[in-house]
């Protein structure tokens, strides 16, 4: 009796399988066969070759069955000829398994008689009719779920997780879209409470408010008469101005919690937000500097290379001792005369010498008149004009803390891209009118055929014939992308193909 | 000046239970009443075990022959006897010992991929016992009632692997009044006789230690569980295998996304435990797994399918309020019954899980720690002392057929 080894390798894991056993059973008594038991050698051989030529397993529990009162203390279990059956049990599966043993119950009564009601022997696979999941019961799976995670998160989490004050600032342009619906979703997903100050250069609008609205969240959103300048550097400034504002708000309104700078086009990872919640009073995070270089030629790719082996990063830097040492700055250099200076240069983005994002504060640090409140920061209210990092608001620089590790976590990614300064988006991004139909399609379920276009002829028809003749064979209507091609114009009953320009 | 007395000590009594119940841990929870008491029994100085000089033969050769036998999931019987060589409650002197334990490794028989054989292990047990009968007074005194012999097969002492010829057998006659310590349990089973002890089957704890995962991880996963659902090599149709429970779970639950079952073997199977719920621990051939062990040491709710199932130290652990029982039948319903669950009777029995006494009472770690496995075998033993006087044989009495039993077992080993 031989098993194969494959499925030995497995088992021997995990589940008591019957091993090769021949020679050294020692309880089987060799000898006599009574006439019942030869009678049921010979009829399972007849099974075994009936199952041989139908591909299927032909079970003699059938006969069982049929006999059902006699014998019962003869039935010898099945397995002693896995051997044979493993020979057909190509088309084993389910189908057999569910037509015999489905709602089946076939006892073995045991020799010793035992009060269990447990008994040895085959049992009907139990098969519900209808083996899908039902919505509700995964609904309050879900919800199970959430509790227990919510609980692990209570347990394991921060403790008295305090609200994040997230500050962003934007104005209405092409990209504005993009860069503000990633953080938007970004701090709906934040697990704690959230408060959104959104400062808009050129006065409120509803382009940006009908971006916001969508968010669920608690949302402040102030403009400042100011346009957004073309030139990033007066970028910068100006949006060290309404973070400034921001900072008021939060001073105004007495606002509790974590100040974080959630530029509209960085990108924050969630481990950034459980992790600033650690912070004391002034902290920092390593945040990963994706300058993009839309044009650099062989040479300068190779010096860059040379120089800045890995991505580079801003953020503090720590001693031995995990202790502030000092800070890691955005390196320049190569940049040196190579950087965009206007918003739709296509060339490198600089960032400052160290980015607001990078910081977070307690938002006591702000108020008028905090109880604690260290003396090592400035009063915002004294401050005028620009302030370039949050280092400015204090006087003693040691006294930032670092997060994240001591900065070897790099918790968000700063990114400038933006489109052409001359770029127009449909407000909202509604298309509203519709815009002219540029190509049309080729099969409508209309029968009113489409606007005329001016159509060239092209020469060569031969290669396209076979793909129209398909075409018609198949009667899709995935037209538009066949109109691309070039065709031959056909007259059907119904549906009229045109020529169209290949552009 | 008394009333002062009486409310200054009313006054500290509460002040002591307000800080005592103050310093209760929020996340575990300790099995409160008399199982949680007896959990944490303490053995020392209330029994003394006696362990017998067998030849090596019986146990140091067999191991060396095969050092497999240290890590598969019968090897608690050699590091019990590793425990007993060096605990506190072994005594040199056989005249005051309450329990005599008879270092034997009869499931150190393995087949070349590591499945224990289970045809010599009689044989080898009435070798030894004639030999411990024959060299030392304490078997004959009780016939072997003040001895415990660790057993940890399929069945038990019926030593075989399919459960009808474990049957048939029946428990070994010459360890009829024993104490058997063994992993399988099931009620009203041959095989089981009243009074043994039932041990979790042994887990690696090295290993299960190695993979832990931060436990803010939340986890994620429903159900659990990776297995055979069919035993094709012996059981191609189903229906035999689990006794068709594990088929069902697969035939109802394989298009579940809740159920995340399957016959894969990944490598992070202990990491996915703890990022699970429930974990299910069906029976297979045999209703004992080591999938119990491991789901209580990863925090993840057992459900045991398998009717009539007794779980380790079934006296010292309230399974009940640990673990989720879904019988057999109801296997079709299993998603309906794990989802009706209100979520505090989940959150309860996750704090229950993660008393880490509880996890310790599974396993066997070497070195022993206090309120191990070892322990609470120890501890089995000493409830069930002092011994009746009936079980004292009087002179000449003999209750225990040396020749029963199929004539294979009587052949000397």
């Amino acid at each position: 009796m031989k098993l194969s080894a494959l499925h030995q390798s497995y088992l021997s894991r995990r589940s008591n399988s019957f091993r090769s056993s021949g020679p050294l059973d020692s309880s089987s008594d060799g000898g006599y066969k009574s006439p019942a038991a030869v009678f049921w050698i010979i009829l399972h051989c007849l099974c075994c070759l009936i199952s041989l030529v139908l591909g299927f397993r032909f079970s003699r529990l059938v006969f069982f069955l049929l006999f059902s009162t006699s014998s019962s203390n003869l039935y010898t279990p099945p397995f002693r000829s896995a051997v044979e059956l493993a020979k057909t049990l190509d088309v084993h599966s389910v189908l057999s398994t569910n037509s015999v043993a489905n709602n089946f119950r076939l006892p073995f009564p045991n020799k010793t008689a035992s009060n269990s009601r447990v008994v040895v022997g085959r049992h009907g696979i139990r098969i519900r009719p209808w083996p899908h999941p039902d919505p509700v019961e995964v609904m309050k799976a879900h919800r199970i779920l959430e509790r227990v995670q919510k609980e692990q998160r209570l347990q394991f989490g921060v403790k008295d997780p305090r609200t994040i004050i997230a500050v962003t600032p934007t104005y209405v342009r092409t990209f504005q879209a993009l860069h503000l619906t990633g953080v938007m979703h970004s701090l709906m997903v934040v697990p704690y409470d959230l408060v959104w100050i959104v400062v808009e250069a050129g006065g409120v609008s509803n382009e940006t408010a009908s971006l916001i609205e969508k968010s669920g969240l608690k949302t402040i959103h102030v403009g400042i008469n100011q346009r957004m300048p073309n030139s990033w550097d007066e970028r910068h400034k100006l949006e060290s101005i309404m973070r400034l504002h921001a900072l008021r708000i939060v001073r105004e309104k007495k606002l509790d919690g974590i100040v974080m700078f959630a530029d509209d086009s960085n990108m924050h990872s969630m481990e950034l937000f459980d992790e600033i919640q650690n912070v004391k009073w002034f902290g920092a995070v390593s945040v990963g500097i994706l300058a993009t270089s839309a044009n650099i030629d062989e040479s300068s790719d190779r010096k860059e290379e040379e120089e800045n082996p890995r991505m580079p990063i801003q953020g503090p830097a720590c001693n031995a001792s995990n202790m502030l040492a000092g800070w890691h700055t955005f390196n320049t250099l190569p940049f040196a005369g190579k950087s965009a200076v206007n918003i739709d240069d296509r060339l490198t983005v600089l960032p400052r010498k160290l980015e607001w994002s990078g910081f977070v504060l307690n938002s006591r640090l702000l108020w008028k008149d905090g109880e604690d409140k260290p003396d090592w920061i400035k009063d915002i209210d004294m401050l005028d004009g620009d302030v370039e990092s949050p280092l400015g608001l204090i006087t003693d620089p040691s006294v930032v803390e670092p997060l994240g590790s001591c900065g070897r976590q790099v918790l968000l990614w700063w990114l400038r891209v933006e489109a052409r300064a001359d770029s127009k988006f449909p407000p909202r991004w509604i298309i509203d009118p519709p815009l002219d139909i540029t190509v049309p399609s080729k099969r409508t379920p209309w029968p009113d055929t489409p606007p005329e276009l001016p159509v060239k002829e092209k020469p060569e028809m031969g290669i396209q014939e076979p793909i129209v003749k398909h075409t018609t064979k198949t009667r899709t209507s995935r037209s538009k992308h066949r109109s691309k091609r070039k065709h031959e114009t056909r007259t059907d009953t119904q549906v009229s193909t045109k020529h169209s320009e290949q552009n | 000046m008394r009333k002062c007395c009486f409310w200054g000590l009313l006054f500290i009594a509460f002040g002591f239970a307000w800080r005592v119940t103050a310093e209760h841990n929020p996340r575990t929870e300790r099995i409160s009443g008399s199982a949680g008491d007896v959990l944490e029994d303490d053995p020392v100085g209330k029994l003394k075990v006696y362990v017998y000089e067998l030849p090596s033969k019986y146990n140091k050769k067999i191991l060396q022959k095969d050092p497999r036998c240290l890590s598969h999931m019968f090897a608690a019987e050699i590091y019990m006897h590793r425990f007993l060589l060096s605990s506190p409650v072994r005594t040199l002197n056989p005249e005051e010992a309450d329990w005599f334990y008879t270092p034997i490794y009869a499931t150190c028989d393995l087949t070349p991929t590591g499945l224990p054989l289970p045809f010599k292990s009689p044989r080898m047990l009435r070798s030894a016992i004639q030999l411990i009968s024959s060299s030392w007074p304490y078997w004959n005194r009780t016939e072997g009632a003040d001895h415990f012999f660790v057993v940890p097969h399929d069945f038990g002492a019926c030593f075989h692997y399919q459960e009808e010829k474990a049957i048939e057998r029946g428990i070994l006659p010459i360890l009829r009044r024993a104490t058997l310590v063994q992993t399988f349990g099931q009620q009203n089973h041959v095989c089981l006789k009243e009074g043994s002890i039932t041990i979790p089957p042994y887990a690696p704890p090295q290993k299960m230690q190695a993979r832990h995962i931060p436990p803010e991880t939340p986890r994620s996963i429903f159900v659990y569980f990776r297995g055979l659902f069919y035993d094709v090599n012996n059981d191609p149709e189903g229906g035999y295998y689990a006794r068709g429970a594990r088929a069902a779970v697969w035939e109802n639950f394989k298009n579940n996304p809740l159920f995340d079952i399957s016959t894969d073997h990944p490598t992070t199977y202990y990491e996915d435990m703890q990022r699970s719920i429930f974990c299910l621990c069906p029976l297979g051939w045999a209703p004992w797994s080591p999938r119990l062990v491991e789901a209580v040491v990863f925090g993840c709710i057992p459900v045991i399918i398998a009717d009539d199932i007794v779980l380790p130290f079934a006296d010292a652990i309230p399974w009940e309020e640990i673990g989720v029982f879904v019988a057999e039948e109801d296997v079709p319903k299993l998603d309906t019954i794990l989802t009706s669950i209100p979520p505090e009777v989940i959150l309860r029995k996750q704090r229950l899980l993660a008393n880490p006494y509880m996890k310790r009472a599974m396993l066997f770690p070497q070195p022993a720690l206090p309120g191990d496995a070892f322990h609470q075998i120890l501890n089995g033993l000493a409830r069930k002392l002092p011994h009746k006087k009936s079980v004292y044989l009087k002179p000449g009495e003999k209750i225990l057929n040396w020749t029963a039993g199929p004539v294979g077992d009587l052949k000397p080993w």
